[in-house]
């Protein structure tokens, strides 16, 4: 299960915190403070992965650095490492797509809508989705209903096709 | 237009407009003409200016621009707080747009981000939910999932939301709900939702159905016995049309799989077939993943069947199939690809094992180990330790790699390497390895990987040791530098182990392992800094076994105690231990018959203890005083020499005290009531009551209230024996309940009095119960032969290689046209060097070391001591068994927690055994409770206690003879129906929420 994808700056700034499962806002930090001073440590051309002990002894951590941005994903056992470098890149593909050529401020300015991408991907600490395209044309839709709330044509739910 | 023009300056100076393109991601980089881009910048920034920049207003850009600008972290939090100001001032608001307020609530997300508190706009993010636009209620979903924890006050509110939302007939909203589920359904109102979230799996939408599975699956993770009834949906949904929702069940899947194998066994056949299909590329393409088809559902699929297969071969042959034309048709140039060829290895180390496709993992992963990518070099080494377990002998061909990896900069690929090397750990190559781990050990800051590479130093270091001489030197390394990390049962262990020996019979093999840990230990102990468990175990050893071989004289010995005392005056434990060596030593020396007179060091340091702010030294300092003034008979009782290994008997039934009781009850005293009658049904049924109650409290009924009905008494007897048989329990011995209550505070007593009694059989050295790291678990068999392996091995490790075994013919090639350094040659032969397995060395070791096990059947059969010799001994019995008054100081001391006892109970008593077979006896002798609590002075206080408890109970007025046959448990119909009774007394009836209630009560 994955327990949270955080984005931070070059300088440790958080852009972007999602906690799969509930941390206070001052272990939040900690986590975050505890990541950065380990991540500004690591050497250049090393490994992305990094034995973290943020939530358990079996928790692994993976980040990739995008310009000025780490990307971090904090998981445990029932992942695979090479796995989750590659959703980093659906993620910040996906980023890049809908923010077309995406930066650190589009980030920060619409955290609310990266944040929907992150849920289109990531859902209750699993990878749903592993397509940007299927991604996109999901938030698409979300935001097209947000401007224009008769745009999407309703469906009737049927239970009949079931079982 | 000016703060317009200030940002963008800003930016450009901060370099914040980088794009985020990786130099590793080159397959999504544009290549974007650096023009092009510079002018879409400012377009973009053009339009900031014109709609408030990027959707949002001119304030909340200033706040991100002047938080960017911050020079300090306070200088943030000043501009943070001042934002705080603001939005409270203004959220409260009357009659705020709605998109202002979307916008307030953003920026409490904003700030909270920071790590700042915005919970008291907490309250209009869920208001916010509410609301019908479904940007806005978005938004406000999208502010409480990240705000509010599941079991937060506030979720209440939202529930009725949620409800609503999962209802509507625009499948974005419930997938917005959906999402919200996931994250703030908590156990108590999973079932408000838990019904539509059913019906949901029948959606229309695939995207809705995913979903529901999600969270049903987020439920099943709160709270397994909710849905427990709705796991057949998983199955179920494992057949939807859409592969997104058949993804999306596997995660449950696999939980439950995880949990218990067996209930689903029968999934094998179709697991396999969905892998084959998805490796067949049979889903549509958009689920392809840079030409890779379903790489997540292939890995869950793969972990899966590594569970399902794992010791079972017929569940096993069926997969070999797929796994093999898995990896055959891996793309291996891909990340991607290999994350999915490191999944089959894990799955083919696991399953039931195949001799082919162990070939084929062995490939894969010396094409890891080969690449120059540290990602791929760490799966390399992960997989390498999971396949050593079936095959060990693939290590060797690697070792170069793994050496290498041992020594790359890169720390996370090094601490891998020293889990693969603690894995194949065996007596010939544990020295090396040991020593590694160890300079690894003393490089590393993290607290938390030192003491895993301190306790995993220590594991192999007692599994594997070669000497005696190098398991003292290793173990005096370990608590230099980790001391104070390691577990003090480590230091526990070590105490014990240099008590017991190797576990042969031989005795000078014993003394000669003492006496090279009481060497090293002199060698130490004056160093400064050393951490207070090693100085702990130091102070014991020297006292245990200082002057057993004469080698050292009683003073010097004495000296050295002194000194560390005296070293470490802040530290009291150490301080104890060093004051019980002390009088170890003292009395070891009375009773060889020497003439000896305390050191005037230790004179003063016994004065300086006497009057400690600590009542453990004192006591221990008043104690030795004590001992100073007693013949040698007495000495020799008081503290047996080497004796800490010895059993203590102990005589749970008091049976030494029968005559006392038996007098005490002729003179008219009452006898004595087991706890477990003396309180009988009443403080049972109060307890369960009170569980239930609390059961009924807790969840949240969601549902409408049931029309009252009349209580009908099912069972007529029970209103007929509420007033025959209960009122004589509480209301027709109206004497009994005074008498009763002064007894009351005597139950935790004797509660405690009981679980000393327990916890010191716990206490006492219990040599059957206990996993033996040190002796070898095989024994005996095959001894002659593996113990010449064991020497070869040794020479091996210790000399220069020995050409003949050691880089022989595999790594030829290998050598031929890589330059490798012959240190290097020489690391790879020494951990590499044997071929034999560990099981093996195990057996090798074991041919040193005689069973273990019958040295602990038979404990006293080398050392003839049985506990009951101590008998002889009398301490003066009558003023313990006086009850009066106890002594001003003992009972104080009695009643306070002594945190030293804690601690020497983790540490094992082996260090206390001897007073605590003094005291044993002494308690034999006296006849009280026979709690061999290491504390002499406390033990004597317990008795006092237990003593006076018993004394108490046995003159209290309790008049049992009645209640105890009236009030015994049981399957006894009369007694169940008292209980029944009572129970309804008490105001609990029997509802659907607590069905087990009654049926625990009445059997």
């Amino acid at each position: 299960m994955i327990r949270a994808v955080i984005v931070i700056n070059d300088q440790g700034k958080p852009r972007l915190i999602k906690f799969y499962d509930y941390q206070p806002v001052e272990k939040q930090q900690e986590i975050i403070r505890n990541i950065y001073a380990v991540l500004c440590s690591r050497a250049e051309n090393v490994s992305n992965f990094v034995q973290d002990s943020t939530f358990g002894p079996d928790t692994r951590l993976v980040y990739k650095t995008f310009a000025t941005l780490y990307f971090i994903v904090i998981f445990d056992e029932s992942e695979n490492e090479l796995a989750i470098l590659d959703l980093m890149q659906v993620f910040v593909e996906t980023l890049d797509k809908c923010f077309s050529n995406v930066c650190e401020l589009d980030i920060v300015f619409n955290f609310n809508k990266v944040h929907t991408i992150l849920d289109e991907i990531i859902l209750g600490g699993q990878v749903v989705e592993m397509s940007s395209s299927e991604v996109i044309k999901a938030v698409d839709d979300i935001s097209r209903l947000e401007k224009n709330p008769n745009s999407i044509v309703r469906v009737q739910k049927s239970i009949s096709g079931w079982q | 237009m000016l703060a317009l023009k200030q940002l963008h300056d800003q930016e450009s100076k901060n370099d914040k407009k980088r794009r985020l393109h990786s130099s590793c991601a080159g397959h999504f980089i544009k290549s974007h003409n650096s023009n092009l881009e510079q002018l879409k910048t400012i377009g973009r920034e053009l339009a900031m200016g014109s709609q408030g920049g990027f959707g949002q207003s001119k304030e909340f850009l200033d706040l991100v621009k002047s938080i960017g600008e911050a020079r300090s972290k306070s200088e943030e939090d000043r501009i943070v707080l001042r934002e705080i100001e603001t939005l409270k001032r203004r959220i409260n608001e009357p009659d705020i747009p709605k998109r202002k307020m979307k916008e307030y609530i953003i920026r409490l997300v904003y700030i909270e981000m920071l790590g700042h508190d915005a919970s008291f706009g907490y309250i209009h993010a869920v208001k916010m939910t509410h609301d019908d636009s479904v940007l806005l209620k978005r938004t406000g979903y999208l502010a409480v999932t990240l705000f509010l924890n599941e079991d937060h006050d506030l979720i209440i509110l939202i529930v009725n939301t949620i409800q609503k939302d999962l209802r509507s007939d625009n499948y974005l909203v419930v997938c917005a709900a959906l999402n919200a589920c996931c994250k703030l359904i908590n156990e108590e109102t999973i079932p408000a939702v838990l019904q539509q979230v059913v019906e949901l799996l029948g959606h229309q939408k695939e995207a809705v159905r995913k979903k529901a599975v999600m969270a049903l699956h987020s439920f099943h993770h709160k709270s397994p016995s909710s849905v427990n009834h709705l796991i057949s949906n998983f199955r179920k949904k494992l057949a939807d049309n859409d592969p997104g929702v058949m993804g999306a069940t596997l995660f449950p899947l696999y939980d439950l799989i995880t949990i218990d194998v067996n209930p689903h066994k029968d999934l094998v056949a179709s697991f396999v077939n969905i892998l084959k299909q998805v490796a067949e590329r049979r889903l549509p393409k958009t689920y392809d993943y840079h030409q890779t088809p379903a790489p997540f559902i292939q890995i869950k699929l793969l972990k899966i069947l590594a569970l399902l297969g794992s010791g079972d071969k017929k569940s096993s042959e069926q997969m070999y199939t797929v796994i093999g034309d898995i990896m055959r048709k891996s793309d291996t140039a891909s990340n991607i690809g290999n994350a999915i060829l490191y999944e089959c290895i894990c799955c083919i180390s696991s399953i039931q094992p195949s001799p082919k496709l162990l070939e084929t993992a062995a490939d894969a992963i010396a094409n890891f180990l080969k690449s120059d990518s540290h990602n791929l070099k760490y799966m390399g080494i992960d997989a390498l330790g999971r396949l050593i377990r079936i095959s060990p002998d693939i290590a060797e061909q690697h070792q170069l790699a793994v050496i290498d990896c041992l020594e790359d900069p890169d720390d996370t690929l090094k601490r891998k390497t020293f889990e693969l090397l603690y894995k194949m750990t065996k007596s010939s190559n544990v020295e090396v390895i040991v020593d590694r781990m160890i300079d690894y050990m003393i490089s590393i800051n993290d607290n938390h990987y030192k003491t895993e590479t301190a306790s995993r130093c220590v594991e192999l270091a007692e599994q594997f040791a070669p000497s005696n001489h190098w398991f003292i030197q290793t173990m005096n390394k370990v608590f230099q530098h980790a001391g104070d990390l390691v577990n003090p049962k480590v230091a526990h262990n070590l105490m014990r182990l240099i008590a017991e020996g190797f576990g042969e019979d031989d005795d000078t093999a014993d003394s000669q392992l003492r006496l090279s840990a009481v060497e090293s230990y002199l060698k130490i102990v004056d160093e400064p800094k050393l951490p207070s468990a090693f100085l702990q175990v130091i102070c014991w050893v020297l006292g245990e076994y200082g002057t057993a071989d004469g080698k050292y004289s009683a003073s010097y010995i004495s000296g050295k105690l002194c000194d560390v005392a005296e070293a470490h005056s802040t530290d009291d434990i150490v301080k104890g231990y060093a004051v019980t060596a002390l009088m170890k030593v003292y009395c070891f020396e009375r009773a060889a018959g020497r003439k000896t007179s305390l050191l005037p060091e230790c004179q003063s340091l016994l004065e300086e203890l006497s009057a400690s702010h600590s009542s453990d030294l004192q006591q221990r300092a008043y104690e030795f005083r004590a001992i100073l003034d007693l013949d040698t008979n007495a000495i020799e009782n008081i503290m047996p020499l080497d004796a800490s290994c010895e059993d203590i008997e102990i005589d749970k039934n008091l049976s030494f005290l029968d005559d006392y009781v038996q007098k005490s009850i002729e003179q008219g005293a009452e006898p004595y009531i087991p706890e477990s009658e003396r309180s009988g049904t009443l403080n049972i049924s109060k307890i369960r009551n009170h569980n239930s109650y609390e059961h009924s409290t807790h969840s949240l009924r969601f549902e409408a209230y049931e029309v009252p009905k009349p209580v009908v008494p099912t069972n007529i007897p029970t209103t007929v024996t509420y007033p025959t048989d209960l009122v004589p329990v509480t209301v027709s011995e109206p004497s009994y309940q005074p008498s009763v209550q002064p007894t009351w505070p005597l139950v935790p007593v004797s509660d405690a009095g009981s679980g000393s009694v327990s916890g010191s059989s716990e206490l006492k050295l219990r040599l059957d119960g206990v996993q033996k790291k040190w002796g070898k678990p095989t024994y005996s068999s095959g001894a002659s032969s593996s113990a010449s392996n064991f020497e070869s091995n040794r020479t091996m490790v210790n000399g220069a290689p020995q050409p003949d075994t050691v880089i022989s013919k595999p790594h030829a090639p290998r050598q031929s046209h890589v330059e490798v350094s012959e240190e290097k040659q020489k690391l790879a032969a020494s951990l590499f060097g044997g071929t034999t397995s560990r099981s093996e060395r195990k057996q090798s070791g074991g041919a040193t070391g005689h069973s273990k096990v019958s040295r602990i059947t038979n404990p006293g059969e080398d050392k003839v001591r049985p506990a009951t010799v101590t008998a002889v001994v009398q301490p003066p019995p009558p003023d313990l068994l006086d009850l009066g008054e106890p002594v001003a100081d003992t009972s104080g001391y009695s009643s306070t927690v002594d945190p030293f006892k804690q601690l020497e109970g983790l540490l094992d008593l082996s260090q206390d055994v001897n007073a605590a077979s003094a005291s044993a006896s002494a308690a034999a002798t006296t006849g009280a409770t026979a709690s061999n609590d290491p504390d002499l002075l406390s033990l004597y206080s317990g008795i006092d206690t237990v003593g006076n408890q018993n004394l108490t109970s046995m003159n209290g007025s309790v008049n049992p003879t009645k209640r105890t046959t009236s009030l015994t448990k049981g399957p006894n119909l009369k007694d169940a129906l008292d209980k029944d009774a009572l129970v309804r007394q008490m105001g609990v009836n029997p509802t659907s929420q607590n069905p087990n209630l009654f049926s625990d009560l009445l059997g």
